[in-house]
Order: C-alpha cells, then structure tokens, then sequence
C-alpha cells in the first residue's frame, strides 16, 4: 500500500519510544541518555516533517530547523557539563551520580 | 524526485530507511560500547535524512547530515574517546525495571494507537490521512527549490525566530567554553595587554658609555616585565 | 460608724500588707492593733447606742453589685441585735489576738505578713456577720477560708503547714459547694438573694417543691440541708471535720482567733441568722441537731486521747459547735448564740494561755513531757483554769449558764431529736471536763517530764501576751452571769428583737425555763463526774491511764487516730481522685489527646515526610522515569472524554 502518514508518524513514534526507554533503562553512563535525548529530537522532526508535507505548509520544516538548532546547542551544553563533571567525579556511571538524593 | 520514481521503489526505499532507523534506535540504547552507541546513532541520522528526502525536504535532510552528523555526533564522539570510558557489563538492575518500564511502554503504545483510531478530521480534508505522500513539486513557472521557499519564510515571517535561534547558539558556545575552559599552570603564554602597556622607561636606559670602558652590568630597571 | 468598724481592719491590712517592708515590724503591728482596738470601741459603741435602741433591722447601704435580669445584690451592712454581738466578739477576740500576737510572734521574720493577714480576716469576718445578703454572707464566707488557708500555711517552709492549709482549703470547699447550691435554691424558691425579702416570703414556701430527677423535694429543706453542709464544713462538724485539727499547724494566736472564736462559728451564726427560713424547715432542723449532737460526742471522745496540747483544745472546739448546732437543731438560736459568745471568750483564753505554755517550754506541745509547771507560770496557771472551769461547765463560770442550756432545751423540746442530742451532749459534758482538766494535770501539776533544760528556761510571758489573757478570762468568768438573762433569760425578747425567728409551737427555750426535777442537774453532775476521774486519772493514781489503756488498746487506738477518719477519707476519695487524675493525665491527656493533637500530628508529619523523600533518589532517570509516568498519567486522562 502506499506511505501515507500514518507510516511517518509511526516511525515517529517508535523513534520517540525508544529515545524515552533509553533514558531509564540504560544501566551505562550518561551519554547514553544525551544520545536519547537527540533520538527523541530526531523522532520529533520526522513529525513535524511528515506533516508539514501532508499538510502542504512549509512551517514544519521552518520548526523543524529551528529545532536542530536548540537540539545542537543543548547538545554543547550537555556535554561541556559531562565534561565538567567527569574532571571533578572521575566517573561518569549513572549509579554513581546520585549527590542530590534526597 | 518522486514524480521520476516509480511509487513501488519509494515504498521500498521508505521501509528501508524506516527499519534500519528504528534499529540502529534500538542498538543506540543497548549497545555496550558507547562508541558503536554513538556510531549508530549517526547511522540513525543518515536514515532520517533519507527520509526526509523522499518527503521532499532535502534541505532539512542536507541540514541534518551537516549539523547533526557532522557537528553533533563527532562532538559526541569526540567526548567518548576523551572521557576513557571504560566498557561495562550490563549491571543487574537492568532487568529490574524492564517489567515496569515495559508496562508503561505497552500503555503509552495503546494510548497513541486509541488517539489515532479515534483522530477526528476536520472536514474538507478527509482523506488526508490515507493519501499518499507525494510531496506537491511544483512545475513550470513559479517553481522554487525547497531551499529558496524555506528562505522565502524565514527571512521575512519568521525572522524574529531566526535571530533568536542565532542566539541561542551564541549562548550555548559561550556557555560550553565557560564551563570547560580552564588554564594550565605551567603553559606560558602571552599577556598581550601587559605587552602593549609596557613604557620606554621600563625597557630602555641611555647610558653614557666613556671611551674604552665597557658597559657595567645594568641595574634592573624600573618596572621590568618577565 | 458601721463603715468604720468593718473597714478599718481592711485598711490596716492593706497597709501592713503592701507597707510592710517599709514601716517595719513595730509599725504594722501599731498600725493593725491601733486599728482593730479602734474597731473594737466602735464596735462597744455601735451595739450599745445604734444598735439595742432598735427594735428592726437597720441597714447601711454602700454601694450596688450585680444589677443582672432577677438577680439584685448590693453591698450592704445589716445592723441588727445578731450582727451587734457577732460584731462584739469578733472585734474583741480579734482585738486580743493582735495585742497577743505582738508578743507571741515577737522575732519572727514574717511579721507585717502576719499582722496584715490577721486584720484581712477580721475584715472578712465583719463583712460576713453584717451581710445584707446571701452573696454578701458567701463573699465574707470565701474570704475567712483564704485567710485561714493563709493563716495555717503562714509558715510556708514546713511541709505539714502547707499540707495543713491545702486541706483545710479542700475540705472547706466541699463544703461551700453545698453553701452555693444552698444559695441557688434560695434563689430558685424565692426568686431574690436579700435577706429581707427572703424571710418575708418564708412562711409561703413551705410547700415549695423542686423537681429533682423525677422526685418531688421538699425546696425549702432541701435548702437549708445544702446550706447547712456550707456550715459543716466552716464548723468543722463530723464529716467535714478532718481539717481542724491540722489546723493546728498554724501559730497559736491563729487558731485562738480562726479556729475558736470566730471562723468556726461562722456555721453558727448562719444557721441563727437563718432562723426564719430553716424554722419552716423541720427536716433541716432535724438534721442539724443529729449532726451537731453526734459531733459533740464524737469530738469530745477523741480529745480524751490526744497528747498534743493544742488539738485537745481544737477537738474541744470541734465538739463545742456540736452543742451550739444542736441547740439551733431544737430552735434554742438564742442559746447557741449564748454559747457562742461565751465559748469565744473561753476558747480563745484557752488557746492563748496554751500558747503561754508553749512559749515558755520553747515549743513543746506534748503533754506528756510537760509537767509541774504551775509553779514556773503561775499567770498562766491561774487564766487555764478559768478557762477550764467554764468550759466544763461549772457554776458561775460563764460555761456553765451557756451550756445547760443549751442541755434543758435539748430535753425540753421533747423531740427524739432534742433527746438524742441531750444524752450526747450529757456524755460529752462528762467527756469535755474529762480532757480538760486532764489537760491541766497533765500540763501544770505532778513530777515534771520535761527534761532539765526546758525546765530551766520556762518563765512567765511578757505583760503583752499576758494583759489579753487577762481580758478573755473577765469575759471567761463573768459574761455568762450578767448578760444571761439577755442572751437566753427573761429579756431575751427585747434584746433579740425581729433579729432570730422562733416559732411557738418549737419554743424549747420558754420550755426549759420550766423544766424540774433531777433532769436540770444532770449536765452539772456530769462535769463534776468528769473533774473528778480526770483527778483519778492524772493525780491519785497516775498508773490507771496506761492500764486502761493497754486493757482496751483497740479502744484507745480508735480514739487516739481520730475514729480514722482521715484513713477512710484517704481511701476513699484523696486515693481515688489521684488515680483518677493520674489516669486522666497519662492516659487521657498525654496518650489520646496529645498523641492524636500535637504530638500525633508532627509524628505523622515527619513519618510522610520521611516516606516522601524517599523519592528523592538522586537518580536522574529515575525522575525522568517518574516524568514519564506523569505524561502517561495526563494522556490517559484527556483521552476520555468528560
């Protein structure tokens, strides 16, 4: 059968999902979730992409840009602060980082 | 593009990018080497942007490669391989939360089917969802580049926007260079203001020199510098 | 003039009290004296020129009180032949006391304390006697009980004391419980609180009755009964006795003046002035002749076996009242108010003088390490038998005019009531010259018992303590004689006026004016029996006591424990309202309320918050796991629709 947007938004969706276990379910470091933070950014695009183009309007594709920048940006951030805190803690392994319990 | 291409290629070509998408996605989260973590995630990236190229953005997709793959995930890696990372073996607690976590997964994955089943269409584009997604290419006169239209937006309606993404941009590359810069002790380097606030009298002393006699050891003088 | 007399002590109290550190020890004590010696003048003049020329009640207004819906109370003095001579002897008794104490407590750091408090209940007293009204008579009822609490625990360092005055306090207050609710069913019958009118209605409610839980009550008995428990406590009658003799706690000149001569008769007077409302109550009446004629008894008993010198005289008051309250039980007011007047002087003769004793033995109290001592205080000596011959009853001595009688209108009367308090009262007669003159043996005659240097230092009090003796034992010796046919005799009508109400048909005392035969020297006989074995006992044959003693000892432990009364009420009702309260406090207070209000609260605060916090791991995926969890939560929410 043909695309359609259902086949776009599913791709969506399961890029979305998988970006959101990722976050918790990785036992790893913490780069591990900067990475699903871009997959889900990724997914989203794909969205706003797919129907920017099944609605015929050209303003998804401007937000979509838009988010690539915000997305690279906090991607900078992100990594200067791992950076940061890998030089004081010396470890990078989530079950490490817990100083703000509670 | 897709006006040349028969609609069974694109198809094929869709599920393609589709599958290998959705599983690097998968081996992003569960490889055990950040490396290939990371390495898959540009192969996620690469099939995003073919996808985009069969919808007909290929500026996006463009963009995409340029920015994500070739800024972002070679930053990625670059602090992959600095911060020696060492491999790890899958902690037990893995399995822990893979009941639960599953369980939500299942009802978020339901939720989005029953929204999608029961999605109300505004009448007058019934059918949008069904119709295949041939991007509107225009021919003739008039035709424009994906590239020139979006320019044609951002530059006059959403340029308020744009200006703001730029400093946005500013402010994260000032904000990462804050956070990491950090001076070595025993680097030299120059101090250009104090060069350039150096005075004659610091550096130069006129000596009368008698004929035949030499020239005593100088004192130091006024306000040396290094 | 009125004013004066019952304000002066006031003033004086309030500026020895206040005062005190400034105008010294000499200075309160000349500014309380002077002030109750003036009051006492006043108060010779006032019941001479104002009060006897009048046949009716006359009444001093001062000011109003309560102005509330039908409740109409004023501040008023009643001036009338009852108030007249219950003014005489509180100011004269008082008077002494002040002039005793000056000596008696010489030394003592207290002083101005003491003196102020003395003239504080002299005022409270003078308010009570004169009182216009029901509120009035309480108000000077409450005020002489804090200052016998006062007066008792003045030596606030020594635990007895306070535990002493505490006592006399509560039991006090059990009684005014019933005196409050005697005072709200006046109110209920009549509907006003003044004295006046209330008498003026009583012949029209004796058929009054009040429900009560479904039973008709007899309203005016009841009343009476109520406020005649006010009495028993003040009197200390049995049952609400216990506080008296503790009493005895407090300096000498206190219970000569509180516990002998007037705080103590304050039942008496009450019940007297009275008169009106309880004559048209028989069954009141009934009860207070059975009280008072079983006290009598009953305190005379005791005060055989005692070995302390002051409570031997305090249970001779105790049975004192007795008599004065069975008397009004036969309607004989007048006598009772006979006996009071005369009991006033010889009580308090008596406490003062056994405050000489112990004055000059330097503080010992016990008898029976006393001895031989007539020699060494030959005053003193003298004034106690006075004091003791009139309490026994002997002719001439004002006693013995008093007390028979009180006896003849017991016997005359002809009601069971009026014989059964006349054999109790015969018996306690013999009983009361019994201890008395036990008291004397034992105190002044004989081998001394007290060892060499107590002996070596007794001497004479000063001419300060002396002089008021010497006054109480004129009025000790002579009152009875002269003013007897005023108080009970032929012009008793005149002298009394409208101020005591004796019905015809109960008129014992017109009477015993007729009685003949033995049955009048019965009573004399008695006293004379009692001289006699006290002389036995204690001269002849001093081995007799402690063989009796040890024959019937269950006999003499009975006695000598007071019928243990204080161990019964100690059981029943001191140990039951501390474990009531401990159960309260600890369980009550500390476990349920507190631990469902503040203490529950703030337990349950910090176990949430300590629960709660367990959800700050410190994990970010763990939060970013709850957000999630959160967003799942939103969607399903709007998914269906409201």
């Amino acid at each position: 059968m043909a695309v359609s947007l259902a086949h776009y938004l599913t791709v969506s969706a399961v890029l979305l999902t998988l970006g959101i276990f990722g976050i918790f379910l990785n036992r790893k470091n913490v780069i591990i979730i900067l990475m699903s933070i871009e997959l889900m950014l990724l997914a989203v695009n794909i969205n706003l992409v797919a129907f920017s183009v099944s609605l015929n309007d050209l303003a998804g594709q401007v937000f979509a840009m838009f988010v690539l920048t915000v997305a690279a940006a906090e991607a900078a951030i992100g990594l200067a602060i791992l950076v940061i805190y890998f030089r004081n803690r010396g470890s990078i392994q989530v079950e490490d980082i817990h100083m703000m319990r509670g | 593009m897709t006006d040349t291409v028969p609609v069974l290629l694109q198809t094929i070509m869709f599920y393609i990018f589709a599958v290998i998408a959705v599983a690097s996605g998968v081996m992003v989260i569960s490889s055990r080497n950040p490396v290939h973590s990371v390495l898959f995630l540009i192969l996620a990236f690469f099939n995003s942007a073919g996808l985009f190229i069969l919808l007909g953005a290929e500026f996006l997709a463009m963009i995409l490669v340029i920015v994500y793959v070739g800024a972002v995930a070679v930053l990625f890696l670059f602090v992959v391989m600095m911060l020696d990372i060492d491999f790890v073996r899958l902690r037990s607690g893995f399995m822990r939360y893979l009941p639960i976590g599953a369980l939500i997964g299942g009802i978020l994955c339901a939720e989005l089917i029953v929204i999608f089943g029961s999605w109300a269409i505004a009448p007058g584009i019934a059918g949008l969802k069904a119709a295949p997604m041939t991007p509107a290419v225009a021919h003739g006169v008039g035709a424009v580049t994906n590239t020139r239209a979006l320019g044609d937006l951002i530059y006059t309606r959403y340029v308020l926007a744009f200006q703001i993404a730029g400093l946005i941009l500013l402010v994260a590359m000032i904000g990462a260079i804050v956070l990491t810069l950090r001076r070595r002790p025993d680097v030299r380097r120059q101090r250009i203001p104090e060069q350039l606030a150096r005075s004659r009298v610091q550096s130069v002393a006129v000596v009368k020199v008698p004929v035949g006699g030499g020239v005593a050891e100088p004192a130091e003088p006024a306000g040396a510098g290094e | 003039m009125a004013l004066a007399i019952v304000f002066l002590p006031l003033l004086a109290a309030a500026i020895a009290g206040f005062f005190g550190r400034t105008i010294g020890d000499r200075g309160a004590q000349i500014v309380t004296c002077g002030a109750l010696l003036v009051s006492m003048a006043l108060g010779i003049a006032l019941f001479f020129l104002v009060i006897l020329p009048h046949a009716e009640a006359q009444s001093v207004p001062i000011a109003s009180w309560i102005v509330s819906g039908g409740v109409d109370v004023e501040w008023a003095l009643r001036l009338d032949t009852l108030s007249g001579v219950m003014i005489l002897v509180v100011t004269i008794v008082s008077a002494m006391v002040h002039v005793y104490s000056i000596g008696y407590m010489a030394g003592d750091p207290g002083i101005p304390r003491f003196m102020s408090y003395l003239s504080l209940f002299t005022f409270f007293m003078l308010m009570l006697v004169t009182a216009n009204n029901f509120v009035q008579l309480f108000f000077g009822w409450e005020g002489v009980g804090l200052c016998s609490y006062l007066l008792i625990g003045f030596w606030y360092d020594r635990p007895t004391a306070d535990a002493a005055a505490i006592k006399a306090f509560v039991v006090n207050r059990i009684g005014d419980f019933g005196f409050a609710l005697g005072i709200f069913a006046v109110f209920v019958i009549f509907g006003s609180l003044d004295f006046t009118t209330v008498f003026a209605k009583a012949p029209t409610a004796t058929h009054t009755v009040i429900d009560f839980l479904g039973w008709q009550v007899g309203a005016l008995p009841l009343a009476c009964i109520l406020l005649f428990v006010g009495a028993m406590g003040k009197s200390a009658q049995i049952g609400l006795h216990t506080w008296l003799p503790d009493a005895m706690e407090g300096p000498t000149p206190v219970s000569a003046l509180i516990h002998a001569a007037t705080m103590v008769t304050a039942g008496v007077f009450m019940v007297a002035r009275l008169s009106p409302l309880f004559e048209y109550a028989p069954l009141a009446l009934a009860v207070v002749g059975v009280v008072g004629g079983t006290t009598a008894m009953f305190a005379a008993s005791i005060g055989m076996a005692q070995n302390d010198i002051k409570r031997v005289i305090a249970y001779s008051t105790c049975s004192q009242l007795g008599y004065m309250f069975f008397a009004a039980g036969v309607s004989a007011y007048m006598a009772a108010m006979f006996h009071l007047f005369t009991h006033a002087f010889f009580k308090a003769l008596l406490f003062l003088g056994a405050g000489s004793v112990i004055h000059a033995m330097g503080g010992e109290q016990d008898m029976r390490r006393m001895g031989g001592l007539w020699r060494k205080i030959p005053i003193t000596y003298v004034v106690m038998w006075i004091g003791a011959l009139s309490l026994s009853g002997i002719p001439f001595f004002s006693g013995y005019y008093s007390k028979d009688t009180i006896l003849a209108a017991a016997w005359a009367s002809g009601t069971a009531v009026g014989r059964y308090s006349f054999s109790l009262g015969t018996l306690a007669a013999f009983m009361t010259a019994f201890y008395s003159f036990r008291l004397i043996f034992m105190t002044f005659h004989g081998e001394t018992r007290a060892d060499h240097e107590t002996m070596h230092h007794a001497h004479e009090s000063p001419w300060v303590m002396l002089i008021p003796l010497f006054v109480l034992a004129g009025g000790a010796a002579f009152a009875g004689y002269f003013t007897e046919a005023y108080f009970v005799g032929d012009l008793r009508q005149w002298f009394w006026h409208h101020s005591i109400l004796v019905l015809p048909q109960y008129n014992s005392l017109a009477a015993a004016g007729h009685l003949s035969g033995i049955i009048i020297y019965v009573p004399l006989m008695a006293g004379l029996l009692g001289i006699a074995t006290a002389y036995l006992f204690y001269i002849a044959d001093p081995a007799i006591p402690p063989r009796l003693a040890a024959q019937y000892r269950a006999v003499y432990l009975f006695l000598l424990n007071k019928w243990y009364f204080d161990e019964l009420y100690d059981r029943l009702f001191v140990h039951t309202a501390f474990t009531l309260g401990d159960g309260l406090w600890k369980t009550g207070d500390e476990r349920i309320i507190n631990g469902l209000g503040p203490d529950g609260i703030a337990a349950a605060t910090t176990e949430l918050a300590r629960e709660a916090s367990r959800a700050q791991t410190g994990y970010v995926y763990h939060y970013a796991f709850a957000m999630l969890i959160g967003v799942v939560g939103l969607v399903t929410w709007y998914l269906f629709p409201r």
